[in-house]
């Protein structure tokens, strides 16, 4: 986890946009594999595949379109450091109260849980406990969640389909 | 002390935290549209950890019912978090589409160069 | 001879397996880590692979913009069908126990339509946002 602050560290200093966009897709793969120790595998297929493949490529495709490496020098923002650092700070102190990592009689591993743990092969004959949850107990946030995908791709063929039109940038050019 | 002993079994809290901060000062504190939007999403790669963390249970495995085991993590904040990349990587698209549409129009992605052009016209 | 003729190759040799692996991932979701969205990503980066390296106008031999285009509502359209049929037996939307004969088949087969449901609308997202960029900067 500290591998993972280390990167994020640089992300925020770095200003070349291509270093950025591939320091994190590293940022994707680490946080996948934290993820797996973590227990979570299919969170962890997912984070690896979307993280570091998909939003890589996409960010790569923007750099490509957009034509700019880097951007341009940064002004010192004390304002902001003062914000988030008292936003973390009263985060840090908020997590206080959470059960230290990895107790088993913690709140959130009572009420539903040993319910589907234990139903789930008899009733749907899936051992994959978080697919059946998916797909099955909890299928219509899925409905939903495939709804919103659905939703992006014909936002993002909207806006970058058809031809160019010529916005400003390209009238300030034309015009002497 | 008592602060520093708590600090050391929440340090996986602790890390997750600086993660959101960090992310949120790209977003507020950087002008370039698409570090904006990467700072977006390690903001919202350390909820997910947020959630997932409290699910582990030392000595438990992944959840995959299987006669060998008996002990498994919590699934249900798995099932969560797996619709809230999606909807990440969605956005991230959305997001990234609407910065390209930005530059056509107005030949930059620096916010406060876009901004001044607003105030001109 | 020309420098990505590895490249090229190796592209052509690994592809197969790539597809092979989404196609693993999907049905395989049900007894190890997987399911529709895994896959579906796996399956688009099959087709942005063949872009990178051969070319959009390869890429569009594959998957030409017509299907893919028609792909991303057919996965919302098989999602909601499922829950249709538990409508139209006079149970609840999305209720799979009256797809078979007894409950258990039928949540399987209900988790089955519906995961391929999710694969196809992923699949044609991922592949369409790529087209949509790609074809921006020509």
């Amino acid at each position: 986890m500290t591998l993972l602050a280390v990167v994020t560290v640089a992300i925020v200093r770095q200003r070349n946009l291509f270093a950025v966009v591939i320091l994190s897709g590293i940022y994707s793969f680490l946080m996948a594999s934290l993820l797996i120790v973590l227990d979570a595998v299919d969170v962890a297929m997912t984070e690896a595949s979307v993280g570091a493949g998909i939003s890589t490529v996409v960010l790569l495709a923007t750099l490509h379109l957009v034509k700019t490496r880097e951007m341009g020098p940064v002004r010192p923002r004390p304002m902001a450091l003062l914000i988030t650092a008292g936003t973390g700070g009263l985060l840090v102190w908020g997590t206080f109260v959470l059960p230290p990592f990895g107790t088993p009689d913690a709140v959130i591993h009572g009420h539903v849980v040993p319910r589907y743990l234990a139903d789930t092969v008899r009733e749907t004959g899936v051992p994959n406990v978080v697919t059946s949850v998916l797909a099955d107990y909890r299928g219509y946030d899925t409905l939903g969640e495939t709804t919103v995908i659905f939703t992006a791709g014909i936002g993002v063929m909207l806006l970058l389909r058809g031809a160019r039109r010529r916005g400003r940038a390209d009238q300030d050019r034309a015009a002497p | 002390m008592e602060l520093l002993s708590t600090l050391a079994a929440h340090y996986n809290y602790v890390i997750t935290v600086f993660l959101m901060m960090a992310g949120l000062y790209v977003v507020i504190a950087r002008g370039n549209l698409v570090k904006k939007l990467v700072g977006l999403s390690i903001f919202q790669t350390s909820v997910y950890l947020l959630y997932i963390e409290p699910g582990k249970i030392l000595g438990g495995t992944a959840p995959i019912i299987d006669p060998a085991f008996t002990l498994y993590s919590n699934p249900l904040p798995h099932v969560l978090i797996l619709t809230a990349i999606v909807v990440g990587v969605a956005t991230l698209a959305l997001g990234l589409a609407l910065v390209v549409r930005i530059n056509e129009s107005y030949g930059t992605i620096e916010e406060d160069q876009i901004l001044r052009e607003d105030r001109e016209t | 001879m020309s420098l990505d003729l590895i490249l090229r190759v190796g592209t052509k040799l690994i592809l197969p397996f790539i597809v092979l692996f989404a196609l693993y991932v999907q049905f395989h979701g049900d007894f190890g880590p997987g399911g529709g969205f895994q896959a579906g990503v796996i399956a688009a980066a099959t087709v942005i692979l063949i872009a990178i390296t051969f070319g959009l106008r390869a890429a569009h031999r594959i998957a030409p913009q017509a299907v893919v285009e028609r792909m991303i509502p057919l996965g919302v359209l098989i999602y909601a069908g499922t829950g249709f049929a538990g409508l139209l037996a006079g149970h609840n939307y999305l209720d799979y126990s009256v797809l078979s004969h007894d409950a258990a088949h039928g949540h399987e087969l209900g988790i089955f339509l519906v995961e391929t449901g999710v694969l196809v609308t992923v699949t044609g997202t991922m592949t369409a946002v790529f087209y949509a960029f790609a074809e921006r900067g020509r």
